[in-house]
């Protein structure tokens, strides 16, 4: 067993007020983890830690499997201008930044592996499509693509199916499978109990406090759900100082 | 025949001033053409025209310092520029004010503070040449400057294209894979100024922005590629540039803003015929397709 990712004592937050509470723990590498609880538990700003987009509070994550900027990570709700000229291919190929930079060219083979992309999320023929004609469901498929082609060992997903119909979720969560067969680490936000039981193997229930974590069936006992959501507590503007120590 | 080649060569082939002014205007417009083009992309099309207004106070230091020398006007609004662009964006960050408004505010500030000093020091022939230029006066330095900037220009804008691009599509993205997003938007307001400064030596603080903006929104108008855009809109540029100073030179009219009205009523013709969400597309839109 090796680990991808580890948290200690991590304490994550927006003007001091904590949104993820002195979480310790592993991910082991090639984990299928869902993250779930009820809504403000804390569960896209861990994401947002992992992916070193924010800094901690307290503690720290550490990334044994790659450097921050290796990890692929699928934000909520992407920030795309969908107004922008450009098609899909050239959207998915931006996948091939890390390897390409600034000159490097794309290579018979790397377009080739574009195509393949585009196809396994079942968007060929829409290579040449501008991105503001798509559907919501083509546009969260094409960013699975461009994940494909990041080649990462850890990628995180934030909510990726929201939204999205039964079909489109299906297809995507092929993906997510063929993904975890290749033992790389998915930490996916989920809020579709359904789903997580059916193809993720271990999650974690978050409420600002770790709830629960380890293999799913556990974590989703009716007992911890009713726990989490009454830990949620309001946004305290009197909050005291925490003085819990690690 | 003869009539139409003393309409469109003579002037070039009797008077070299003429062939200068063409050389130096057609520069601008290759070079400005892409920058258009991102700034329309990156919704900073009023950042060129605020940016215009800036490089005037450095500008006129510069004349201050050395009278009408191109060395120091140049240094000067590259300086001020600068400046501006940095000031504007450190306060946007670090106050509560927006980009747009600090922006405003500084180059206002910069406006009035370059015309006074023009006016306090110079006559109202240098303030004239400072706010519209002369694009029919361009000596050996100013071109080869003209030149040295367009070369900069687009060998800078190949190597920004792809951060730019991923910068103004999915900033996000960029930033979670690299760091060459915030360099990547500085070094292209760097060409901005770059490109003003240029454009202030042939057309004047005032019109420099417009070879820029025009033919880039007019290409907007014909196309929804990028690399199309960058195209058509040189075309534009250099089309604008020929004719103004063809209409330059038979009305007597002044030459810089010609060159800016040409580009204008390429831009109005444009925007009702253009096949890329032109005024007629619009009203008259094809049937629509089976699938």
């Amino acid at each position: 067993m090796t680990i991808a990712l580890r948290f200690k004592d991590l304490t994550l937050g927006y003007d001091r007020h904590p949104a993820v509470h002195h979480l310790d723990g592993v991910v082991e590498t090639g984990d299928l983890l869902a993250v779930c609880g009820p809504n403000g538990a804390g569960k896209s700003t861990l994401l947002k830690a992992i992916a070193g987009a924010i800094q901690p509070l307290g503690g720290h994550v550490e990334r044994l499997a790659c450097a921050a900027r290796d990890i692929a990570y699928l934000p909520q709700a992407a920030e795309i201008d969908r107004s922008f000229p450009i098609n899909v291919f050239d959207l998915v190929a931006m996948g091939f930044w890390r390897s390409a930079g600034l000159f490097g060219g794309l290579s018979r083979a790397k377009e080739a592996r574009a195509f393949e992309a585009i196809a396994s999320v079942g968007l060929t023929g829409l290579e040449d499509r501008p991105i503001g004609t798509l559907s919501g469901g083509q546009m969260q498929r094409m960013l699975f693509a461009r994940l494909l082609l990041q080649d990462a060992p850890v990628i995180l997903l934030d909510e990726p199916f929201t939204a999205l119909d039964s079909k489109t979720t299906a297809d995507l969560l092929e993906v997510v499978a063929r993904w975890h067969g290749e033992k790389r680490t998915v930490v996916a936000v989920l809020h579709d109990d359904e789903i997580i039981r059916r193809c993720f193997p271990k999650a974690l229930l978050l409420a600002r406090e770790p709830v629960a974590w380890g293999a799913t069936e556990e974590v989703l006992r009716s007992e911890n759900l009713l726990r989490a959501r009454r830990m949620v507590e309001a946004f305290d503007r009197e909050a005291h100082e925490c003085e819990r120590v690690a | 025949m003869s009539a139409l080649y003393d309409l469109f060569f003579a002037p070039f082939a009797e008077f070299e001033f003429m062939r200068r002014a063409l050389v130096g205007a057609m520069a601008l417009a290759l070079a400005g053409a892409p920058v258009g083009v991102f700034l329309i992309l990156r919704r900073m099309s009023l950042t060129g025209d605020a940016m215009a207004h800036a490089i005037l106070p450095g500008a006129a230091i510069g004349y201050l310092v050395a009278g009408l020398s191109l060395g120091a006007m140049t240094a000067g609004g590259m300086i001020a520029g600068f400046v501006v662009a940095i000031a504007s964006g450190a306060v946007a960050r670090a106050t509560a004010l927006r980009e747009d408004a600090s922006l405003a505010a500084f180059y206002l500030i910069s406006l009035a503070l370059g015309v006074t000093i023009v006016s306090l020091k110079g006559s109202n022939i240098d303030l004239l040449h400072v706010l519209f230029g002369n694009v029919l006066a361009l000596d050996d330095a100013t071109l080869l400057l003209l030149a040295a900037i367009a070369s900069l220009t687009l060998l800078g804008l190949a190597a920004l294209y792809r951060p730019l691009v991923m910068e103004t599509v999915d900033p996000f993205f960029l930033a979670s894979v690299s760091r060459a997003g915030a360099p990547a938007q500085l070094l292209f307001l760097g060409i901005v100024v770059m490109n003003l400064v240029a454009g202030f030596h042939a057309l004047g603080t005032l019109m420099a922005v417009g070879i820029m903006m025009l033919p880039a929104a007019a290409a907007r108008f014909w196309s929804a590629d990028i690399s199309r855009m960058v195209v058509i809109a040189a075309g534009f540029g250099l089309a604008s540039s020929y004719l103004g100073l063809v209409l330059s030179y038979q009305s007597g009219a002044p030459s810089g803003p010609l060159v800016i009205l040409v580009a204008g009523v390429i831009y109005l013709v444009s925007m009702v015929l253009g096949q890329a969400g032109g005024l007629i597309r619009l009203l008259r839109p094809r049937h629509h397709l089976e699938a």
